[in-house]
């Protein structure tokens, strides 16, 4: 077991989004999360990083097992398409960027700076990144966008390889990927608006 | 974190990084002064200690919010925060790679300027050391504000007017020390004390910097 969540309640801005939310995430696992905008995919993502405590459940993963890949890209736009990768690879402590960059077809982009990439192209070094980390689970928050389809066959890819390495993944993506995964509709699990008590205390 | 203080270094220098400004807003400052006072090179020299720790400190503030607010912006920080690296380290690498670009060049150029004020010859030892001694804390206090400020926008301004009562006790050491350097007297005292301050800036501001951090982030 990779990750196991129970009963999780979370909030974002103090206000309740999601509650008693349970899954589990097995090495092979993809967990696919749908639900219209705002319905708290990306506030589920990151209280499952660690970036905010839940409200309420429990999440259980081991230390450092979850690799957060949010929507920003986290790229330095003077730094190269190999100095970006490197610097998180040597955070990370894990060797070589070779093979990521292989994997998102970057190889030919390498000496050239982040800013004079495209969006795609941005996005595919900030995936490569998910490659450097060597973390079991990713949780990825609309890891598509602006991917041209070649490129989120790339990524596809890249999703199936790391799951049939003994990985999971949790991805929040409004499109088909082609991959075998569970889905998990989290609009079934919105919090219900929280009743005004202090009108109540007034009235 | 060696790789985290590297990076921030090559940001620094590439274009855009802005090295250098606090340096040349130093010069500038120390440059107007005479304008301003005159030309009485027996009162340059006497307020010179005092004007170039004010002119150092100004300097110093010009960079600090970007300590945080460009990782913050591009989503670095997000994944720092996730990386198996302590966040208390990754505030300690900021401040020293900020010192690095800032601090320093300000310390190694101060004795050009005191020139410009007439400080006296005495006081050139004393002023690099208590530069030497006193910017880590300057470095260390902004980090802690840029912490604080990191997720406002236009948290800039806030950010000085949180950081600069805190760089009081400093400045008061620093510019005590050189003047009294510079005027012949002891100037030990008040660079032991300076010293304490940074240290104790140094022991606990990088945990209430991560505390800040993981606050904003949420």
């Amino acid at each position: 077991m990779l990750l196991r969540v129970h009963d999780l309640s979370c909030a974002r801005g103090g206000v309740p989004v999601l509650e008693r939310l349970s899954f589990e995430l097995s090495p092979g696992d993809v967990l696919v999360l749908r639900g219209p905008n705002g319905s708290g995919k990306t506030t589920l993502l990151r209280t499952i990083a660690g970036l905010q405590p839940p409200i309420a459940g429990r999440i259980e993963a081991e230390d450092g097992a979850v690799a957060y890949g949010a929507h920003a890209d986290g790229l330095k736009a003077t730094l190269s398409v190999a100095e970006n990768l490197r610097f998180w690879a040597g955070v990370y402590g894990t060797g070589g960027i070779d093979a990521a960059l292989a994997a998102f077809d970057l190889v030919q982009l390498q000496d050239r700076q982040a800013q004079n990439l495209s969006a795609g192209q941005k996005r595919r070094l900030g995936l490569a990144r998910l490659l450097v980390t060597g973390r079991p689970v990713w949780a990825l928050d609309e890891p598509t966008v602006s991917l041209d389809v070649a490129s989120v066959g790339l990524f596809a890819d890249a999703v199936r390889a790391h799951v049939a390495g003994g990985g999971a993944a949790l991805i929040a993506t409004h499109i088909d990927l082609g991959l075998e995964s569970r889905v998990l509709d989290v609009s079934a699990h919105r919090a219900v608006a929280p009743v005004d008590a202090l009108d109540e205390a007034f009235l | 974190m060696i790789r985290l203080f590297s990076r921030d270094l090559t940001l620094a220098v590439r274009a855009g990084g802005g090295f250098g400004l606090g340096l040349a807003f130093f010069l500038i400052v120390t440059v107007l002064v005479p304008f301003g006072v005159g030309a009485d090179t027996a009162q340059l020299g006497r307020i010179a200690p005092g004007i170039l720790w004010v002119g150092a400190l100004l300097a110093c503030l010009l960079s600090l919010d970007r300590i945080f607010q460009l990782d913050f912006e591009d989503g670095s920080l997000d994944l720092l925060a996730t990386a198996p690296v302590p966040l208390e380290g990754v505030v300690m690498m900021k401040a020293l790679a900020h010192w690095v670009t800032t601090g320093l060049p300000l310390t190694l150029a101060a004795p050009v300027l005191g020139l410009l004020l007439n400080l006296a010859p005495a006081g050139y030892g004393w002023l690099v050391l208590s530069l030497a001694l006193g910017t880590p804390a300057l470095s260390m206090i902004g980090a802690f504000g840029a912490a604080l400020t990191v997720g406002l926008k236009r948290g800039g301004l806030l950010l000085s007017l949180l950081v600069l009562p805190l760089y009081v006790p400093t400045l008061i050491f620093g510019a005590e020390a050189v003047s009294r350097g510079a005027s012949g007297q002891a100037a030990t005292t008040p660079l032991i004390l300076m010293a304490a301050i940074t240290l104790g800036t140094l022991a606990l501001l990088p945990f209430a910097a991560a505390a800040a951090l993981r606050i904003n982030l949420r």
